[in-house]
C-alpha cells in the first residue's frame, strides 16, 4: 500500500504553504462554476479539499498500480505492428485504462468539457506523482497541454469535437512538431499544409521524433504558406490518425521505453486549422511549449525523487567497514545534496506553476469577465502581464534547473549503490536512462538558458527578486537574507558587466547568469518556506531508526535546508560572478585552436 | 443486457496496522486504536460489480450494515462508481454474529434491492469467517459460488467463472439470480475518480447531518433543530447526496434473530500471541545449506 502523495512531506507542506485557496479563488473565477456544474467547488476550503482528494487517489493509484508495472513497461517497450498500429507496453495500456477511470486525464481542462478546472500547480504535483511511478507513463499523462492549447486557441467546433473525450481519457493526444531537419530549430519545419479547391486543408510530409504520434489526436505544426520561410510561414492543425497517417518507425531509445517516439509519415491528410493562419509556431507552439516544459521539469523532480529513495534506503541498510554506509561523510554529503536539490528544485517549480496560474487566470478573467471598474481593470491588466513576464523567466529556469537536477541525481544514486546500481537489479539504472533526455527534449539546457537569460538581463529578474525579498520572514534567516542581498548585488554587477560587454557576451556567460539567479530565487525560497504559516511536523531519522516516530516541525527543518543551501551557494555565486567579469572570449577568439581539428574518418 | 449488482461491504479495522495498543488485555480488539477501512476483498468485489456495469450497463448498490462512521465507506463507494449507497444503523445490531448478521442483511436486500448478482468480498479481515457470504445466499433462496477468481462470461441470465479450490481451480457455470464471494485475486480495485470525490465528498447520512447540527447548535430548541434538520435533508436530497439509511424496523428484521438474542456463537477461548523471542540464523550460500533451511521451514509449518 504505497501512496506517493501522502508519502511526501515535502509535497504536502508545499500544497499548503502555496496557499492553493487564493489559486483556487482565480482559477474558478469568484466560484461561479459551482452553479453550474455539481462537482465544481464552491468556496476556497471545498477547492482546496478536491485537490487533495484527488492528489491522494493519484498518489495511490501510482504508488499501488503504476510503479510496480513500470519495470516491465521498461524491458517490454512498444511494439510497431504490420499493420502500422502500435500497442502500448501493457504496464502503460493497463495504467491508461486506471487513469481515465480515475477521471485526472483532463485535469486543466474547463468544467463545460468535463475537465477538473485544476490549478496548473496541482497538475505540476500530479505529473511529478506519476513520473515517480513511471517516468515514460508522464510523456502519454504528461500531454494534457495538448488539449488545452486546443481549448486556448481552437475554434468551438473543434473543441466540442474533441476536448470531451479528452477529459475522458478516450484519446491521447501528440505535439506533431519536430522533424528530421527542424529539431530545436522550429522555424525550419517544411512538412506541407495545402489547400483542396474548396478550401480544405490537407498534410502531406514526414515528422520524426513524436512522443506517442501513435495517439488519436494529432496537432501537427505545418507550412501553410509555402512562400514564406521562417516562423511566420507555420500554422498549426489538428487532425485524427486516420488511413493517412503512417507510423514508419518506433525509435529505438536509451530510456522512456514506454512513451513511443514515431516518425510519422502524413500522405495527404485531412486537417483542421487551429486559430489563425501564421501564427501556428509564434503563439499557439509557443504556448504549448510553455505548459511542456513545465511538464518535463515535473517529470525530472518525480524521476529524482524516485532515484532518491532507492539511495536513501541503501545507504541506512547496506554496511561497508562495519558500519551503514550513511555514516561515511562522503556517502551522506551526497545524500543531503541530492535531498536538498531536489526540495530546491520542487520550489521554484512550484512557484513557477503558481505564477503561471495567476498570469493564465488573470488574462482569462480580462477576456471573458472583464472588472466594470476601470482602475481595477488596468490593475489586473497590469498583474497579468507582470506574471507573464515572470512566467517567461521562471519557465525556462525551471525546466533547465529540474532536468539537470535530475541527471545528478540519478548519477549519484548509482554512486551510492556503487556496482549493485549498475546492474538491472536495482531501478537506478532505470531512472538515469530516463532522466537523460530531459534535459534534450521540449529545448535543450543550453536553449532554455538562452531563453532564460534574456529575461534575467532585462530587469525581470532583478524584479522578482526584489519581490521575494519583500516578504515576511523569520528573523532566524535575517544573517541568510543579508546573504542573499549580497548575492543579489553581484548578480546586478554581472549583469551590467555582460551588457556593457555585448549581447554575445551575455550569451556566453548565460549559463553562469541563470545559475545566480535561480540560486538566489531557491534561497528566497527556502526561506520563506522556513517562516511558513503552515504547520506541520515531520518525520527526522535518527541513526539506524529510520521511523522512530520522533518529528519536527517542517519549517525548522526548512530553516536547516535554507542555512546550508545559502551558506554553500554564496562562495559559488562569488565565483560564478568572478567568472563573468574575467572578460574571457576564447570561446569566439580561439575555437580552432582549442578543439582542433574535425577527427579525421 | 444490464445487470443490477447489489455489493455488500463492511468496515473493519485495519489489522494490517497492528501497533502495540491493537490488542485489549483480555485479548479482543481494541477497535479505537486501530484506523478503520474499507474490507479489501469487498472492494474486490465492487471493482467486480463495477466492471460488469461498465461492460454490460445496469445500476451498482452497495450496503453495509455498520454504526454510523460507516458511511465512509459507502462515500468511498460513491466514489468509485456505485450509483445507490444503503446504510443500515441500528443499536439493536450490535453484538450480532455471523448468522444475524446475515439474517439483517438479507431482509435489507429482499427488502430494498432488486438485484441479478449479489457479491460480497470472500471475507472480512477482522474476523475471518467467510460465513457472511454463504449463509446471506441460503437465507435469500439463490445460487451462491465462493472464491471466485474471475469472470469468464456472463450473458443470457447465466454466469460463468473461475473458483479457487486450495488445490487448483474450478470453471462453474449457474443460471442468475447468483451470490459470488470475491478473493483479491479476481481484479484490481480502481482508486476514486476524481469528479466522483468532488462531488459525493459531500453525500451524508441522516444520521451525519443530525449529529452535525445538533452538534452546532447546542442551545438550540428541538422544534428548531428538528427543522434545521428537515431542511438539510431535502437540500441533500436535491443534489442526490442524501445516502439512504435504514434501521431494522423498516427492513422488517425479527428482532429475535439480530444481535445478541440472534446469535449463538459462544466464544470459547481467546489467546493473546504475544511473539516474545526474536533470533536469526546465517546460511551459507550453497546449495546444502539452503536446502537444508527449506526443510527446516517447512517442518515448522513456516511455509508449505
Amino acid at each position: 500500500m504505497a501512496n506517493f502523495y501522502r508519502d511526501n512531506d515535502d509535497i504536502q507542506f508545499l500544497f499548503r504553504h502555496t496557499e492553493p485557496g487564493k489559486l483556487a479563488a482565480v482559477c474558478e473565477d469568484g466560484f461561479k462554476f459551482a452553479n453550474e456544474f455539481d462537482y465544481a467547488p464552491a468556496d476556497a476550503d471545498e477547492a482546496i479539499q478536491n485537490y487533495d482528494m484527488v492528489l491522494d487517489s493519484l498518489g495511490q493509484l501510482s504508488g499501488d498500480f503504476i510503479a510496480p508495472r513500470a519495470e516491465d513497461v521498461d524491458r517490454q517497450g512498444n511494439t510497431l505492428n504490420e499493420d502500422g498500429s502500435v500497442t502500448y507496453a501493457k504496464g502503460i495500456a493497463e495504467s491508461l485504462e486506471k487513469l481515465a477511470k480515475a477521471e485526472v486525464m483532463g485535469l486543466i481542462l474547463p468544467y463545460r468539457f468535463g475537465g477538473l478546472n485544476f490549478p496548473n500547480l496541482i497538475y505540476s504535483m500530479a505529473t511529478e506523482i506519476v513520473s515517480r511511478a513511471d517516468a515514460s507513463l508522464m510523456n502519454i499523462f504528461g500531454l494534457q497541454g495538448i488539449a488545452e492549447t486546443i481549448n486556448a486557441f481552437a475554434s468551438e467546433e473543434i473543441k466540442q469535437k474533441y476536448l470531451y473525450d479528452f477529459a475522458a481519457g478516450k484519446v491521447t493526444g501528440a505535439m506533431v512538431l519536430t522533424e528530421p531537419d527542424a529539431g530545436s530549430d522550429l522555424q525550419a519545419v517544411k512538412l506541407r499544409a495545402f489547400t483542396d479547391d474548396d478550401g480544405n486543408w490537407f498534410l502531406h510530409g514526414v515528422k520524426r521524433f513524436i512522443t506517442n504520434g501513435c495517439g488519436e489526436v494529432l496537432l501537427v505544426l505545418a507550412r501553410s504558406e509555402p512562400d514564406r520561410a521562417g516562423g511566420l510561414g507555420l500554422s498549426l492543425f489538428v487532425c485524427d490518425r486516420g488511413p493517412t497517417v503512417h507510423i514508419r518507425r518506433l525509435e529505438d531509445k536509451l530510456g522512456i521505453h514506454g512513451s513511443p517516439t514515431c516518425e510519422i509519415f502524413f500522405d495527404n491528410t485531412p486537417c483542421e486549422l487551429i486559430g489563425e493562419r501564421q501564427r501556428g509556431l509564434v503563439t499557439y507552439v509557443m504556448a504549448l511549449m510553455n505548459g511542456a516544459r513545465i511538464g518535463i521539469a515535473s517529470q525530472s523532480l518525480g524521476i529524482a525523487e524516485a532515484a532518491y529513495r532507492i539511495a536513501r534506503d541503501y545507504a541506512a541498510s547496506r554496511k561497508q567497514f562495519a558500519v551503514a554506509i550513511e555514516k561515511l561523510p562522503a556517502v551522506r554529503d551526497m545524500l543531503i545534496d541530492m535531498k536538498i536539490a531536489i526540495e530546491a528544485s520542487r520550489a521554484l517549480l512550484y512557484e513557477t506553476s503558481r505564477v503561471v496560474d495567476i498570469e493564465l487566470g488573470y488574462a482569462k478573467r480580462l477576456e471573458s469577465n472583464p472588472p466594470e471598474d476601470k482602475a481595477e481593470a488596468r490593475q489586473l491588466k497590469n498583474e497579468s502581464r507582470k506574471h507573464k513576464r515572470y512566467a517567461s523567466m521562471l519557465t525556462p529556469m525551471s525546466k533547465y534547473y529540474c532536468s539537470e537536477m535530475c541527471n545528478s541525481i540519478t548519477y549519484d544514486s548509482m554512486q551510492v549503490l556503487g556496482g549493485s546500481g549498475y546492474m538491472r537489479d536495482y531501478a537506478c539504472e532505470r531512472h538515469s536512462r530516463d532522466a537523460r533526455i530531459t534535459t534534450i527534449y521540449e529545448g535543450t539546457s543550453q536553449l532554455q538558458v538562452v531563453a532564460a537569460v534574456r529575461s534575467v538581463c532585462s530587469g525581470t529578474a532583478e524584479k522578482f527578486i526584489a519581490e521575494l525579498a519583500g516578504q515576511q520572514f523569520d528573523p532566524k534567516v535575517k544573517d541568510l537574507l543579508e546573504k542573499l542581498a549580497e548575492g543579489t548585488e553581484r548578480l546586478k554587477s554581472s549583469i551590467a558587466f555582460c551588457k556593457e560587454a555585448g549581447t554575445d557576451y551575455m550569451d556566453l556567460y548565460g549559463r553562469a547568469l541563470v545559475d545566480i539567479a535561480i540560486d538566489l530565487i531557491n534561497g528566497f525560497l527556502f526561506c520563506a518556506q522556513a517562516s511558513s504559516k503552515v504547520d506541520m511536523e515531520v518525520a527526522v531519522a535518527e541513526d539506524g531508526q529510520p521511523n522512530n516516530g520522533h518529528t519536527v516541525p517542517m519549517k525548522e527543518r526548512k530553516a536547516v535546508i535554507a542555512r546550508r543551501y545559502i551558506t554553500k551557494n554564496t562562495p559559488k555565486i562569488t565565483a560564478l560572478a568572478e567568472m563573468i567579469r574575467t572578460g574571457d572570449r576564447s570561446t569566439f577568439t580561439d575555437y580552432q585552436a582549442l578543439v582542433g581539428p574535425v577527427p579525421a574518418e | 443486457m444490464a445487470y443490477n449488482c447489489a455489493v455488500l461491504i463492511k468496515q473493519v479495522p485495519d489489522t494490517k496496522r497492528v501497533t502495540g495498543q491493537a490488542m485489549n488485555d483480555d485479548g479482543t480488539v481494541n477497535r479505537s486504536a486501530l484506523p478503520a477501512i474499507f474490507n479489501p476483498e469487498d472492494l474486490n468485489a465492487l471493482e467486480l460489480a463495477l466492471q460488469i456495469k461498465d461492460k454490460f450497463g445496469g445500476k451498482v448498490t452497495v450496503l453495509t450494515m455498520g454504526l454510523p462512521a460507516a458511511a465512509e465507506i459507502l462515500r468511498d463507494s460513491l466514489f468509485r462508481g456505485a450509483d445507490e449507497t444503503i446504510l443500515i444503523t441500528d443499536r439493536r445490531c450490535a453484538a450480532s454474529d455471523t448468522l444475524a448478521t446475515s439474517y439483517i442483511l438479507s431482509c435489507a436486500v429482499k427488502k430494498i434491492i432488486d438485484y441479478d448478482i449479489v457479491l460480497c468480498g470472500r471475507q472480512a479481515i477482522d474476523g475471518d469467517t467467510a460465513q457472511v457470504g454463504p449463509q446471506l445466499a441460503e437465507k435469500l433462496g439463490i445460487t451462491q459460488i465462493t472464491y471466485i477468481e474471475e469472470l469468464i462470461d456472463l450473458s443470457d441470465k447465466s454466469i460463468t467463472v473461475r473458483r479457487n479450490i486450495g488445490n487448483g481451480f474450478q470453471q462453474v457455470k449457474s443460471a442468475l439470480p447468483v451470490l459470488l464471494t470475491v478473493t483479491g485475486e479476481a481484479n484490481e480495485p480502481r482508486v476514486a475518480a476524481a469528479k466522483k470525490m468532488m462531488k459525493y465528498k459531500n453525500a451524508r447520512t441522516p444520521i451525519e447531518v443530525e449529529q452535525k447540527i445538533k452538534a452546532e447548535n447546542p442551545n438550540a430548541d428541538e422544534a428548531d433543530i428538528k427543522e434545521l434538520i428537515e431542511h438539510k435533508y431535502s437540500e441533500l436530497e436535491e443534489k442526490g447526496l442524501l445516502i439512504k439509511q435504514c434501521d431494522l424496523d423498516f427492513i422488517g428484521a425479527d428482532l429475535n434473530w439480530c444481535g445478541r438474542s440472534g446469535s449463538p456463537t459462544k466464544v470459547h477461548r481467546i489467546q493473546s500471541v504475544v511473539l516474545a523471542a526474536k533470533e536469526s540464523k546465517d546460511v551459507e550460500p550453497n546449495e546444502k545449506a539452503i536446502s537444508d533451511m527449506i526443510h527446516e521451514l517447512i517442518e515448522d509449518k513456516t511455509i508449505a
